[in-house]
């Protein structure tokens, strides 16, 4: 008998089943776990109740709520009132993020490393810094400067000037570092002094991206200005708060459509600006 | 060159005018703004101003940390991840159906050129009703359903659930819409369902994005839920706020810098996530 | 010396053994420039030609104090500036003049500040900063762009300019700046051939009435060979070091060998602005 023929090659690669959804190495699949788990942990710890919310007295309420809030007052005095707080918001807004922009840029100068051989001390600290300003939120930062400026639009002022040095601080510096660098060598070659080399290589490319980022965040801010009330730091928020603890939900509606036109405002001026100095 | 030439007028600056004018215009419009927002740095001067404020910040060194306010301030710092994770989660769901009731991307009628009429109305509603459930701030919903449900940690998850699910949705929708939609087209074209295109089409192509977005949109609610706790949605915020308002500068010092701690750890665990799901 | 002084005539230029590398090189690769010896003497104007890679810019940066030498010895007026303190460096730094391949114009700056910031290393911070709200040697700057024939576009933005005419206020900046020494590289890449030869002849001349020592890289050898002293460069070493009128078609064709088309191809443009980067996603 002569020796086995080879067994003849399958037309087709032999067929693959497709992995386990849950394979013990791959990292994906433990964060996947690790997300539902904490998901569901937070639903079990926290002491929601649904049986309130859905309760027949809740909904009545809910109902009555909603049925004073699409009925929005018009009386001219409370009209009046709510012009001069949208104008004191509008006002907390456009100072705090002005404010916010200088500090910012100055802080930005030591929070950045000007070019490739910069030793830049000073980033370490001052980044530290930069994060910890905008790590508190706006409204607590209110809460805060109320105990130093007293009640009314001074503190949320002052407020979201902090909170916003922070994150213009920070987004600036980025800018800073990231500008090209050529012209910054070309003068730095000569023995320019690195402050003079910021003003005459730096900033003039990096001044669009700063006034973009500020607009921007003015945007943010006049949402932020609107609530900063709610601890007394004036503006409609300040309104709110009154209104809505004597349940005078026909007031709270007109305060918040004022609060929505203000936003709608201020969103549309920041884009417009951004479009005419972009050419 | 002649003298003459040297001083004629197209060596003055051109642009000088007009910047002066520009400059006096800021100052103009700035002067009514500072008198509206009763900007008087001065005040912060006032002895007794500057009295108050020392002693609150001094109060501020050492933080408060004995064992029993640690854990309290530790459960309470669970209860604001717990807040925002709740209220993420359904904001998730919400904005699920409201994304594939708005999104361009899986209409069958611009399939053979432009949508059909009633479609698109159908699209502007869903979009118009994102556009109201963002633009309403978080607070304001949190105010209403403290009044409605009490104090507590549900106001806070619903009050993120709602805003959130506007913001989701309205991002979604532009992912989805901006991505590859050539496989969800071909599913729809060659007669699957909608979802089914969804599903099998749009979901995998542009998981990575959606799943970043969802993941830094988390954070974001680990920082609103510590803020609505000021009007009482639970959590740090609340603790927060009734220390603040006894003057309890040690408690507050210990909160803040927690805050701040859980804030920087949300920040390495988001950015790991998305770099691990991306 | 007193500030207002004209800056004392022609750098004195000698380097021994001087071997550089580019920063961006790998460790493992071989140093851009190895062991260049040259003496240029104060108010001399040389031109350095070479095929690319040959280590051009490398020798330009070294001179300009910006590369610190692998190995080797620079002098500045018999000054090794590496043996300096940074405050005096710098103040030596001020005394020279570099002129990129790519002219280091902001793009949004206007011409006018652009010229004059060449004076920064004469000027304090607070001047600086006044100059910047008001230009304040607006009749020098024009007078330095009317000798590159762009006297007209005092009052323009960089970035409404067009590659050559930025090449030409990049130029220009050498008129404007107190330096002894000017180094320029690639100056005429972006100009065609009628501008070449205005554009070199206004900056050889205006070199020559200040006396200032002149050191260009170019990549036209025909402009090169008009000057009095041609340096040639090849894969890091002087190849030949001769008076512009003794560099043959031979030398040449044995210095650009395998690199013949750089010797009829005219060097790339320089790089447009860059466009402003979009707004980032930030959270509230």
């Amino acid at each position: 008998m002569s020796g086995a023929q080879p067994r003849p090659q399958a037309a087709n690669v032999p067929f693959k089943a497709p992995p386990p959804i849950f394979h013990a190495r791959c990292a994906a699949c433990w964060i996947v776990l690790a997300v539902i788990g904490l998901t569901v942990a937070s639903f079990a710890s926290l002491d929601l109740q649904w049986a309130k919310f859905f309760s027949v007295e809740a909904m009545q309420r809910m109902g009555r709520f909603l049925g004073e809030l699409v009925s929005p007052s018009t009386d001219p005095k409370f009209i009046a009132k709510l012009a001069t707080a949208s104008l004191e918001t509008l006002a907390m807004s456009a100072v705090g993020t002005l404010i916010a922009a200088i500090f910012g840029l100055l802080l930005a100068l030591p929070a950045s490393r000007g070019h490739a051989g910069d030793r830049a001390l000073m980033r370490a600290p001052t980044r530290l810094l930069l994060n910890a300003l905008r790590s508190i939120p706006e409204l607590v930062w209110a809460a805060l400067l109320i105990i130093s400026a007293g009640l009314g639009p001074f503190a949320g002022t002052l407020a979201l000037a902090m909170h916003t040095t922070g994150v213009l601080g920070r987004l600036f510096a980025e800018a800073i570092e990231n500008a090209p660098p050529a012209p910054g060598f070309a003068l730095r070659a000569q023995g320019v002094s690195d402050g003079s080399v910021f003003l005459y290589a730096t900033l003039p490319q990096i001044v669009p991206q700063l006034v973009s980022y500020t607009l921007y965040r003015w945007e943010n801010n006049i949402r932020a200005a609107a609530v900063l009330g709610v601890v007394g730091a004036g503006g409609l928020g300040q309104m709110l708060m009154f209104h809505m603890g004597l349940f005078q939900m026909s007031e709270t509606s007109s305060i918040l459509i004022a609060m929505l036109m203000l936003v709608a405002l201020v969103d549309f001026g920041s884009y417009m600006l951004r479009r005419s100095l972009a050419r | 060159m002649t003298p003459a030439a040297l001083t004629s007028p197209q060596l003055r600056d051109p642009a000088w005018t007009k910047r002066v004018f520009w400059v006096c215009a800021g100052a103009v419009l700035l002067a009514p703004l500072l008198v509206a927002t009763e900007f008087k740095p001065w005040t912060l001067l006032a002895p007794d101003s500057v009295k108050v404020t020392l002693r609150f910040l001094g109060d501020f060194l050492p933080p408060r940390l004995d064992a029993e306010f640690l854990a309290m301030v530790a459960r309470e710092a669970w209860r604001t991840v717990a807040i925002a994770t709740a209220g993420t989660a359904l904001a998730l769901l919400l904005a699920i159906p409201l994304t594939l009731g708005s999104t361009a991307a899986l209409s069958v009628s611009a399939l053979s050129g432009r949508m059909g009429t009633a479609p698109f109305v159908l699209r502007q509603a869903v979009r118009w009703l994102l556009i109201v459930l963002r633009s309403v701030p978080e607070l304001v919903w949190a105010l209403v359903f403290v009044r409605v449900v009490g104090l507590g940690p549900t106001a806070g998850v619903l009050a993120i659930a709602l805003t959130y699910s506007g913001m989701l949705g309205k991002v979604y929708g532009e992912i989805l819409e901006s991505g590859e939609t050539q496989a969800s087209t071909a599913l729809l074209r060659n007669g699957s369902q909608r979802l089914q295109a969804f599903l099998y089409g749009l979901l995998p192509t542009n998981a990575p994005e959606l799943t970043s977005y969802t993941v830094y949109r988390w954070e974001c609610a680990i920082r609103s839920s510590a803020v609505l706790g000021f009007v009482g949605a639970g959590g740090l915020g609340q603790q927060m706020d009734m220390s603040m308002k006894m003057f309890n500068g040690s408690e507050v010092s210990t909160m803040l810098l927690a805050f701040i701690f859980l804030v920087w750890l949300a920040d390495l665990a988001s950015a790991a996530l998305r770099r691990a799901l991306g | 010396m007193n500030s207002d002084e004209r800056p004392a005539p022609g750098m004195r230029i000698e380097l021994d053994s001087l071997s550089a590398r580019h920063p961006a090189a790998s460790t493992g690769a071989p140093a851009a420039l190895r062991a260049a010896s040259l003496t240029v003497a104060p108010g001399e104007q040389v031109a350095v030609i070479g095929p690319s890679g040959a280590g051009k810019t490398t020798l330009l940066h070294a001179l300009a104090c910006a590369l610190r030498p692998a190995s080797g010895t620079l002098r500045l007026d018999t000054i090794d500036p590496w043996s300096l303190p940074v405050r005096e460096l710098q103040r030596l730094r001020g005394r020279l003049f570099l002129a990129p391949q790519t002219p280091p114009l902001p793009p949004r700056q206007r011409v006018v500040t652009s010229i004059l910031a060449a004076r920064l290393p004469r000027l304090s911070l607070w001047r600086s900063l006044r100059a910047l709200v008001y230009p304040d040697d607006i009749a020098g700057a024009y007078q330095a762009l009317t000798r590159f024939d762009l006297a007209d576009k005092l009052w323009d933005r960089v970035d409404r300019l067009s590659g050559g005419e930025r090449q030409r206020v990049g130029l220009a900046r050498a008129l404007m700046a107190p330096a002894s020494l000017w180094l320029v590289d690639e100056p005429l890449s972006a100009l065609d051939p009628t501008r070449s030869r205005q554009a070199i002849d206004t900056l050889t001349q205006a070199a020559r009435e200040r006396g200032a020592t002149l050191v260009a890289s170019l990549h036209q050898t025909d402009v090169a060979t008009r000057f009095a002293r041609v340096i040639g460069l090849r894969e890091g070493t002087v190849a030949f070091d001769l008076p512009g009128h003794e560099v043959t078609r031979p030398r040449l064709a044995q210095l650009y060998a395998q690199h013949e088309h750089e010797l009829v191809a005219t060097a790339p443009e320089p790089a447009a602005p860059l466009p402003v980067p979009s707004v980032a996603t930030v959270c509230r």
